[in-house]
Order: C-alpha cells, then sequence, then structure tokens
C-alpha cells in the first residue's frame, strides 16, 4: 500500500474539534482518493458540517492531521488560501448573491486574480467568458443568466452554486446537502449533474435522503458522534448493525 | 457574452452633463452677470452656501459608497472630513503672517497668546499648500486604514462597527478640544486672510472655490461610479450581502473593506479641504458624533446604495435645514428625528426609491438595498 500522505486527495487524521467540552469532532480520521465520488452520511450533530468547516479552513481543529494532496496542510491555512488551492464547499442554506444577476455571481465566482486592482480594471478575457458560458449551460441556466440570483428558484439557486464552485476549477467539492429543500424532479435532476461532474473531479457530498445516496451509487462514510461509524457500499452500510442501531436507536 | 454596465449610459451622460452645467456654470453666471437689482442676480451669499452644500454633498457621496455598496454603516465619517478641513485650516493660519492680532510672522495669533516659542512639528511644511493639499487627502486616509485594518481584520461589522466609529469621532473631539494639542483648542483655527494668495472673503474667490467644489464634486462621482461598475464594485455587494460567502471563493474581504474604505476617507478628506476656506473656520464641533450620523440621514434619505441619492439627499436635507433653522430653529431636530423615521418606515430606498418604485422596477446599474437579510 502506498503512503495515503502523497497519494489521497484529501488526509484526514485524528481529528478532535470541541466546542465548550463538546466533541464536535472526535479523533476523525478519512481518507479520499483523487478522483472519488463519496456520500457521508450521519444523524444530527454526527459532525458533518464541522469536517466540512476544518476542511475549508472556517474551523482549527484540538489536534490532528489534515491535508490537501499531500502537501498542503489545511491546518494552517485561511478561508481564501484553502479556496484558491481547488476546494470549493457549497453550503446547506444556498448563498447566492441575491442582488448580483446569474452570471455576475460566477464572474466573482471565476478562477482568476483576486487582487483589488485586478478587480478594479479588468475585464473578462474570451476565455474566460467561453469557460463561463459553458457552466451556464452545465447548470442548466443559460437563459436566466441576466436575472437577478434572488429571484430563482430554491433548486436553481443550489445549481447556481454548483455552477459557482465549477468556474474555480476545483479539484475537490465539498456539498454540503446539496437537494434539501428540492422538488423530486430538481433531486434527480442534481443527482444527474453530480455524476457527470464527478467523472473528472473528486466529490464529496454529505446529504440526508437516502433515495439520492442511493442514486449516486458511491461509496458510503457513516459518521456518528464525531468519528467513523462505518464505510462501504450503501447496501452494506445499511445493513451494519451498529448503523442501524444508531440511525434508528434501540 | 456578459452584459456589462456601463460607466454612465446616453442618458445618464446627459444628465450629469445637464448638472455640471447647471452646477459649475449657470449658477456662477447668475452670481455675475446679472445687474446686481436683477431678479435673476444670486445673491452673493448664497455662493459659499451653495458650495457648502456640494462640500456636504461629497462627505454623503464617499458615505453612500462604503454603506450603500459594502454595507459599512461608519458614524465617524465626519472625522475625516474634519481632519481634511484642518489641514487646509492650518494652510489658511500660516498664510495669515504678520497680519494676525499678535502679528507674529510664524506662530498664529493662539500659539502666541499660549506662549508657545516655536512652532510645532505637526504645523511644520503647512505654508506651502501643496504640502497642505497632500496632508488633506493623506491624514484621513492614513487614520482610516490605520482603523480600517484592525476593524476589518478582527471582523468587526454591522452596528458593533458603527459604535467603534462614534468612539473615534468622539475621542478625536476630545483631543482637539484640547489647547495643548496645538489645534487651536475649542476655538479652532479662524481669522483667514488668503488661500494661494487671494483674498479668502473675496467673492470672486468664494466663487472660484465654489467652481472647484462643484468640479470636484463631479470627479468624486465619476471616480464612485467606476468604482462600483467595475468587478470590484460587484465583490463590494456581494460582501455585503454573503461576507463569508465571498471569503469562500477566494477574496480577502478584508483587503476590500479596507480599500474602499480608504478611498471613502480620501473623499472626506477632499470635502472636508474645501469647505474650511467657504465656511472661514474650522472646530472641534466638526467632530461631534451627531454630525456623523446626519451624513447617514442624508444618505438615507437620499437613497442608500444609489451615489446620485446621496448626493441629493445630502442637498435636500441641508436645504430644508438652512430653510428650518432659520424659520423655526428650535424645530429642527425634531424634523432630523422625524424624517430620519419616515425614511426607515416608509421609503427604505429614500427619494430615489420612490422614483424607481414609481417607474415599475426595472434593474437600474444601482444597488437597491437588499430586502432579504443574510447573516
Amino acid at each position: 500500500m502506498t503512503d495515503p500522505l502523497s497519494t489521497a486527495q484529501l488526509y484526514l487524521d485524528g481529528i478532535t474539534v470541541s466546542f465548550d467540552g463538546f466533541k464536535a469532532l472526535n479523533a476523525l480520521s478519512l481518507v479520499i482518493e483523487p478522483g472519488e465520488l463519496r456520500t457521508i452520511i450521519g444523524p444530527n450533530g454526527a459532525g458533518k458540517t464541522t469536517m466540512m468547516d476544518v476542511i475549508t479552513g472556517k474551523t482549527r481543529p484540538d489536534s490532528g492531521t489534515a491535508m490537501f494532496e499531500g502537501r498542503h496542510d489545511l491546518t494552517r491555512l485561511d478561508e481564501p488560501t484553502i479556496a484558491n488551492l481547488g476546494i470549493g464547499r457549497k453550503f446547506q442554506k444556498p448563498t447566492v448573491f441575491e442582488n448580483l444577476t446569474v452570471e455576475e455571481n460566477l464572474e466573482l465566482a471565476l478562477k482568476d486574480d483576486r487582487r483589488i486592482r485586478h478587480t478594479l480594471f479588468r475585464r473578462l478575457d474570451e476565455e474566460q467568458e467561453a469557460k463561463l458560458e459553458r457552466v451556464l449551460a452545465q447548470v442548466g441556466l443559460m437563459r436566466r443568466r441576466t436575472e437577478l440570483a434572488g429571484l430563482l428558484s430554491h433548486g436553481q439557486k443550489q445549481w447556481l452554486e454548483i455552477g459557482m464552485l465549477l468556474v474555480h476549477d476545483p479539484r475537490l467539492i465539498l456539498l454540503d446537502e446539496p437537494v434539501a429543500g428540492m422538488t423530486d424532479a430538481e433531486t434527480a435532476a442534481t443527482a444527474d449533474l453530480i455524476t457527470r461532474l464527478a467523472r473528472d473531479r473528486t466529490i464529496v457530498v454529505v446529504e440526508h435522503d437516502m433515495v439520492f445516496v442511493r442514486s449516486l451509487g458511491a461509496k458510503v462514510t457513516v459518521l456518528h458522534e464525531g468519528s467513523v461509524l462505518a464505510e462501504g457500499s450503501i447496501d452494506a452500510v445499511q445493513n451494519h448493525p451498529r448503523v442501524i442501531e444508531v440511525y434508528l436507536g434501540r | 457574452m456578459m452584459r456589462r454596465t456601463p460607466l454612465l449610459t446616453g442618458s445618464g451622460w446627459l444628465v450629469f452633463l445637464a448638472a455640471m452645467l447647471v452646477a459649475a456654470v449657470l449658477i456662477p453666471v447668475l452670481a455675475t452677470l446679472p445687474p446686481p437689482d436683477s431678479m435673476f442676480r444670486l445673491p452673493a451669499y448664497l455662493v459659499p452656501l451653495f458650495g457648502k452644500y456640494l462640500c456636504y454633498a461629497i462627505l454623503a457621496l464617499a458615505l453612500d459608497l462604503i454603506w450603500g455598496y459594502a454595507g459599512i454603516l461608519s458614524l465617524g465619517h465626519g472625522a475625516f472630513f474634519a481632519l481634511g478641513g484642518y489641514a487646509m485650516g492650518m494652510y489658511l493660519m500660516r498664510q495669515i503672517g504678520t497680519r494676525g492680532v499678535y502679528g507674529d510672522p510664524i506662530l498664529p495669533d493662539f500659539m502666541v497668546f499660549l506662549n508657545w516659542r516655536e512652532l510645532p512639528f505637526a504645523w511644520w511644511g503647512f505654508h506651502n499648500f501643496a504640502y497642505a493639499a497632500f496632508m488633506a487627502l493623506a491624514v484621513p486616509g492614513a487614520l482610516a486604514a490605520l482603523f480600517g485594518w484592525f476593524a476589518f481584520r478582527s471582523r468587526v461589522t454591522g452596528v458593533y462597527l458603527s459604535i467603534i466609529t462614534q468612539a473615534m469621532t468622539y475621542a478625536l473631539l476630545l483631543a482637539f478640544f484640547r489647547n495643548d494639542m496645538g489645534f487651536g483648542g475649542n476655538n479652532g483655527l479662524t481669522d483667514f486672510k488668503e488661500i494661494l494668495g487671494y483674498e479668502v472673503q473675496a467673492p470672486s474667490t468664494r466663487l472660484g472655490l465654489y467652481v472647484i467644489t462643484a468640479v470636484a464634486l463631479g470627479l468624486s462621482f465619476l471616480v464612485c461610479r467606476f468604482v462600483v461598475t467595475t468587478r470590484f464594485g460587484r465583490l463590494l455587494l456581494a460582501l455585503r450581502d454573503a461576507e463569508s460567502r465571498v471569503r469562500f471563493i477566494g477574496y480577502s474581504t478584508t483587503g476590500a473593506k479596507l480599500f474602499v474604505f480608504v478611498l471613502s476617507a480620501l473623499l472626506c478628506g477632499l470635502a472636508g479641504a474645501l469647505y474650511v476656506p467657504q465656511v472661514g473656520i474650522i472646530n472641534p464641533s466638526e467632530f461631534q458624533p451627531g454630525n456623523s450620523i446626519e451624513v447617514a440621514i442624508w444618505v438615507a434619505v437620499g437613497g442608500r446604495g444609489t451615489l446620485v441619492g446621496a448626493i441629493l439627499g445630502a442637498l435636500v436635507v441641508n436645504f430644508v435645514k438652512t430653510w428650518l433653522t432659520g424659520a423655526a430653529p428650535e424645530l429642527w431636530l425634531f424634523a432630523l428625528g422625524a424624517l430620519f423615521i419616515v425614511v426607515t418606515l416608509a421609503m427604505p430606498n429614500g427619494i430615489l426609491g420612490l422614483v424607481a418604485q414609481a417607474k415599475q422596477w426595472r434593474r437600474t446599474p444601482t444597488a437597491p438595498v437588499a430586502e432579504t437579510v443574510h447573516d
């Protein structure tokens, strides 16, 4: 076996985070391989969001290692730096910029020089325009590009957010409950979108909706009380006795 | 292709040029050409008054840039304005020379009165106009950079930021009241004689200062307009509505806020420097916390997040103030309070918001205040 530190896309080892004595993450270890699509499930308070916070630099762990591509120590970097490394995160609550148009949202998210001088004096070049168009088509928002993002439906906002990740060319995408609040049709379209995107990217999806998790057909990790309870295919974990116990209670 | 927001639309340029013509050409013409007894003649005392209003309009523009677009409600912008004013006042004091009451060629009167022997370090170089003009921008800019760096780096936002900006201007008020600060204590700086060799009180000088102020306002507007129509302007709107989201897509919000905060302070310094020769005095009362709050009211009345609204608000409220403090002085503060309540409750987007509602909501390149609140 090769050293996970050097080959894994994301390597978490022994991550512990406590808030006022409550351990949100308890020695959590997780390895995501390049190109993998992984779903993470777990009851409320299992530490799913805290885990995302650690990976994106929002929360500093009390102890443990978090490495991106074996080179970048995520516990020492701040949020913009981590985002620019190529880790994109979609939040649970869709937060698009409601007073900007769909295309302006994507423009801000484009991978580009983030310095003030650049944002003041440069316009998008042809290549960037082309990428913007490609992503608009990918997430199905081409016809609404000049509308204010605040006017989109809930599902469309979620797709716009995914689009905002895509224009940034992330190598690792974290999706926090991407189908929460979506209609069945929107959920199916989102599953389709994610499977297509997973062909050339590493994606981690946190989700409650078991139908959706099943439709992704990916390896599943179950979190419980801040650490990994089980890992494997959806069928394997659903039949895992500890998982049943945690989810159904005694 | 992405839809671009132009600096100004065709009709926008027309309105801009028309406003500039009225402010910088028509008013000076009316103040000089018609015979003194003609009904078209603009009385001489109105010229510095209009000049004062235009300085306030620059101040309002500066606040709108950070409040309306970046969501930073500074209630200390009067301090940057006053600092710019003090820098210009110090130049004007040094120009008095031997014409002062005590006739000291170097020391201003108040220093002679305090038995000071030599010019304090802070006053060095202020006999030079270029240096004073530079300091009128550099001092407010530097204070804004320092203050903003600490505040934004520590992620102080919202009402907490507003409160510490009030504390900042109050602290400066107390400091400038002290005689040993060396800025004239509670009397401030006044009794000016000359600016660049022209007599400050002369109608022609006042007219010149007025025209310069009008042009400065026009240029300030274009600068602000440029900032808000670029990608940087859209970044400001984004961080106003969802700051943490902006950080997650890789922007340093601290840097963006600091930049716009300093730019705004520079505009305040410019406004203050133009204000002092026209009103003929600068004293610590300009630092009063209430002054800065009044600026926020002008912006709210005109229409927050619309640069034109800020200018309009400053002009309208100050016209009303001049009229009311003459007609019924005891009513002014009640009127101001009532105005604020009415604007907050009935017209959250100000005068321009009413215009926009009348025009059946079509998207203009302004930034209407968000109806949804993000935390």
